[in-house]
């Protein structure tokens, strides 16, 4: 018996009596005999607790790129995560619940999802949130889904400028829905250089940072856009400090929230957030949380505006999503509550002063330059002649970036990424020049 | 009900922080004017101790599985073994960075390959992905996977996806969203396929069938070789919804079945916690002919060492930006290679017994549409209890016996449905006691009905009022409003 299954020999035989089932074999007689006729095991024997365990941490260890020293980004982060958010979250109540179908047991979930939605709405400078998407890429996607909705139109204006893995889910979607993707390129300077609006165009996608980490304007993109969705794919610890695409127009904010509180997690769980405008609310894929009163006039929250949402409108619903990200928005929620204004900007400003401090002095070293001049948050691109030499170096030291390849796509193939968090100290920075230095 | 906001005072922090080499002042003037932020930001500002208590206070106001018995049919709610967060949480899985090169992530990639393997034998498919990070993620890849296997052949003509009307609302919206337009198919008197309706719909229009096996009244297909055959004679594909694999785990494969797609729910079968809503994860598996259409990149063994392929010039593309919900990779392969064979068996064993017990209980009180062996869930109707009463009402009356409810108001084809699934996890006396809080709440609903109108009576609020919050909407804190 397995420590889970709590039926012994004597309720097995008390379950199947009252049922009328002469044994648990006789239960399964439905399924055609045919079909049980070829089922083959995996020849997997059980395991103790004890042996697993020791399994999976040898596993753990076995890849070595946890005890580099991570100058890492392409979208993902590696920040401080407060001790507190882990505590928060490993509240069985939380996590051993399932989505607040039943609101009355559920206000726990839904009060901090109405917290969450508060906050999301805070940091991007919109209206209305949804309760969370799986990650900032089929965020995004169904942010282009939406618009395409809205607008009935059918070009995705999307810049070379996006994370490749981002562009790629996109793409994916898109193909799918019978959208087409229109590249907008970017200037010398690393930033969005947008052309012509052609007919027919849904939304502009625009990264805040974009994948060489460089700040894109958004003032003015929604006045040349007219109907078009302006979707902004933005960091929101970035957005602490750098005015939010709210307040500049967009009709869409989403992104990549594993930076609010979540581990890097080899990619997975992260969180989507999204967030628009009320009007189109009703368009909005994703669960919302809504205030109202008891039947005691008491506050409580509850699932709400259910009608877009496929277990009611089904072919017609906003999107599919069901199952979403919960428990990485609760990390979110508790981490943006730990850090307040003051904290969140200090966690920004911190890698802002520690990737330009890092910045100048690669720059110094003969060889080396910034890919291009547009201002930067913290994260950059350094141009070399050999960047795969430049990266052996500094894996050899202890350092990991990302691979230089994660820039081909993007027309850069003399260049690596650096990006650099709070977590970053003075003697990291040290260590990181002197291996490109080579002493 | 306070929020989080409704704590602390203007410059409380819960963190404490490195502090900066320049002044804030100085650093927030090196970013450009135009693009520095001017609008508000308004976070709460509170004290470690005053986050922890407002969270808690949250927490209490919660119900999972740990709390107690949450029959939520084709949710799949067993309980979530604790030596799996301990191990989900090793700093060599959560500290990894997924773009690092694939020497540097040998031991991550292992336990995504193995877990593949595993899956692939559990379902007897030779092909999966474990991009997808839910079922209707899940969904969704098959249909992409359809749609590009189409396109391959030329047959792009084929639009229609078959529905069995007793489907779950995932499936038309997933298919709806790759533009495939649903054929609702009627359910016979068994609650079965109709094997003439399902003929009469096949047509060199049709792109496939989605199933959900057993069935969403817990009824297995009893003519599942029939319907496969079916359509694969008309030239479409099988997508099976992998929600209720727990019926039959460790005994039956859908690959033996004919299905082509198959979507796992790793936070239903394999024991995942379902985390107020996710994070979930939905891998794939595919039978021979889907093969070259998967998502990259793929996650192959070479000898000793693993590594990513991307050689699939057919692909359908990524659907996830990375390897999907990894973490949840993790404890699904501690669950499998806890049980082994044996307790796979065992866990689909305990599943059916108890729903079959369970509905042996209260059918003699609840009506039963679809008086039939069951799976690991059944479906009663609450109509017909009592003058005005309803299975909303049913339902929450429930909380106040300590339970959660089952679903409700689904599937659609049983009205006033209460669609319960015990799962394996149960005790006997558990069972025992819900089943008595049923048959108490239906001596209610006769003698004394404004209990269950009234309902529920002691949890943290009283009955929330659903259509307000639509009449009023109010989804965020609006800070002008505050005294």
């Amino acid at each position: 018996m397995n420590p889970y299954l709590p039926h012994t020999p004597d309720d097995v035989r008390a379950m199947l009596a009252k049922i009328g089932a002469s044994s648990v074999e006789d239960l399964f007689s439905d399924i055609p005999p045919a079909v049980r006729a070829r089922h083959r095991p995996l020849g997997l024997p059980a395991r103790d607790e004890l042996a697993v365990g020791r399994y999976l941490a040898d596993l753990a260890r076995r890849s070595t790129g946890q005890e580099l020293i991570p100058f890492l980004g392409g979208g993902l982060y590696d920040h401080y995560i407060p001790p507190v958010v882990g505590h928060i979250l490993s509240r069985s109540e939380f996590f051993t619940a399932y989505t607040p179908y039943q609101a009355e047991l559920s206000q726990g979930t839904l009060t901090w999802m109405f917290e969450y939605q508060t906050m999301i709405c805070e940091l991007t400078g919109m209206e209305v949130a949804n309760a969370s998407m799986y990650d900032g890429a089929t965020a995004l996607a169904e942010a282009v889904l939406m618009a395409a909705r809205a607008t009935g139109e059918k070009i995705v204006l999307v810049p070379r400028s996006l994370p490749p893995p981002v562009r790629e889910v996109l793409a994916t979607y898109a193909w799918g829905a019978g959208l087409a993707l229109h590249e907008v390129p970017y200037g010398p300077d690393g930033r969005l250089s947008l052309g012509t609006i052609p007919e027919g165009a849904c939304a502009l996608v625009v990264p805040q940072p974009n994948a060489f980490g460089i700040l894109e304007d958004l003032s003015g993109l929604k006045e040349r856009l007219g109907k078009a969705f302006l979707v902004a794919y933005a960091n929101p610890i970035v957005l602490a400090v750098v005015e939010p695409p709210g307040a500049l127009g967009a009709d869409v904010v989403v992104g990549e929230g594993q930076v609010l509180g979540n581990p890097l997690s080899f990619g997975g769980p992260l969180l989507g957030f999204f967030a628009t405008r009320t009007e189109h609310l009703r368009r909005m894929p994703g669960r919302v949380s809504g205030e109202t009163r008891d039947a005691e006039g008491k506050v409580g929250y509850v699932m709400t505006f259910q009608t877009r949402e496929q277990h009611i409108r089904r072919e017609a619903a906003t999107s599919n999503i069901c199952t979403n990200s919960a428990l990485c928005a609760l990390a979110a929620t508790v981490y943006l509550a730990a850090l307040g204004p003051g904290g969140l900007r200090r966690v920004a400003l911190l890698a802002y002063e520690r990737a330009h401090a890092l910045a100048e002095r690669i720059a110094r070293i003969p060889g080396y330059a910034l890919a291009f001049p547009g201002p930067f948050f913290h994260e950059f691109a350094v141009r070399c002649p050999d960047p795969a030499g430049a990266v052996a170096r500094l894996r050899r030291a202890g350092i990991a970036v990302l691979p230089p390849e994660f820039l081909h796509p993007l027309g850069v193939r003399d260049a690596f990424l650096v990006a650099v968090t709070e977590k970053r100290t003075e003697e990291e920075l040290d260590r990181f020049v002197s291996a490109l230095e080579g002493r | 009900m306070s929020t989080i906001y409704d704590r602390g005072a203007p410059g409380r922090k819960a963190v404490a922080l490195p502090s900066l080499s320049t002044s804030e002042e100085e650093l927030l003037s090196r970013i450009p004017a135009p693009l520095r932020r001017r609008a508000p930001l308004r976070l709460p500002e509170v004290s470690q101790p005053e986050l922890v208590r407002h969270y808690t206070e949250l927490s209490r106001m919660n119900y999972g599985v740990d709390t107690g018995f949450y029959p939520l049919g084709s949710c799949t709610m067993k309980y979530n073994p604790k030596l799996h967060e301990d191990l989900a949480r090793l700093p060599g899985f959560t500290g990894l960075h997924p773009l690092l090169p694939p020497e540097e992530c040998q031991g991550a990639l292992a336990v995504l390959w193995e877990l593949g393997e595993l899956l692939k034998g559990i379902t007897g498919m030779p092909g999966v992905t474990l991009q997808p990070a839910a079922g209707a993620h899940g969904e969704l890849t098959g249909m992409l996977l359809l749609k590009r296997w189409l396109e391959d052949r030329g047959e792009a003509g084929r639009t229609k996806i078959l529905l069995p009307d007793s489907a779950h609302g995932t499936n038309p919206a997933s298919a709806a969203m790759v533009g495939f337009s649903v054929v609702s198919l009627p359910s016979d008197r068994r609650g079965m396929v109709d094997l003439g309706a399902l003929k009469r719909a096949l047509g060199p229009d049709v792109a496939g069938i989605m199933l959900t096996v057993p069935n969403t009244l817990g009824i297995f297909e009893e003519d599942i070789l029939e319907i496969t055959d079916l359509v694969h004679g008309a030239g479409g594909l099988c997508y099976f919804d992998g929600a209720n694999l727990n019926a039959y785990l460790g005994r039956a494969r859908p690959g033996d079945m004919g299905a082509d797609i198959f979507h796992i729910n790793l936070h239903k079968t394999f024991s995942t916690p379902h985390g107020g809503g996710g994070p979930g994860a939905g891998p794939v598996t595919v039978s021979e002919t889907l093969l070259p259409y998967l998502p990259v990149p793929g996650i192959v063994r070479r000898g000793d060492r693993f590594d990513l392929d991307w050689d699939r010039p057919k692909t359908i593309g990524r659907v996830h930006p990375y390897h999907g919900n990894f973490l949840v990779s993790v404890r699904a392969l501690a669950y499998i290679l806890l049980l082994g064979d044996e307790g796979m068996r065992a866990v689909s064993a305990g599943a059916v017994l108890a729903a079959n017990y369970l509905k042996a209980l209260l059918q003699d009180v609840y009506r039963l549409p679809y008086d039939r062996l069951v799976k690991h869930e059944f479906v009663l109707t609450g109509a017909g209890l009592g003058e005005g009463i309803r299975t909303f009402d049913i339902a929450k009356r429930l909380m106040d016996y300590g339970f959660h409810p089952p679903t409700i108001y689904f599937p659609l084809i049983v009205p006033e449905a209460l669609m319960i699934e015990p799962t394996e996890t149960e005790p006997k006396e558990v069972l025992d006691a819900f089943a008595e809080a049923l048959r108490a709440i239906a001596r209610e609903a006769r003698e004394n009905p404004g209990l269950l109108k009234e309902a529920p009576h002691g949890t943290p609020v009283r009955r929330l009022d659903e259509a307000r919050a639509v009449r009023e909407p109010k989804l965020r804190i609006r800070f002008e409003e505050k005294p």
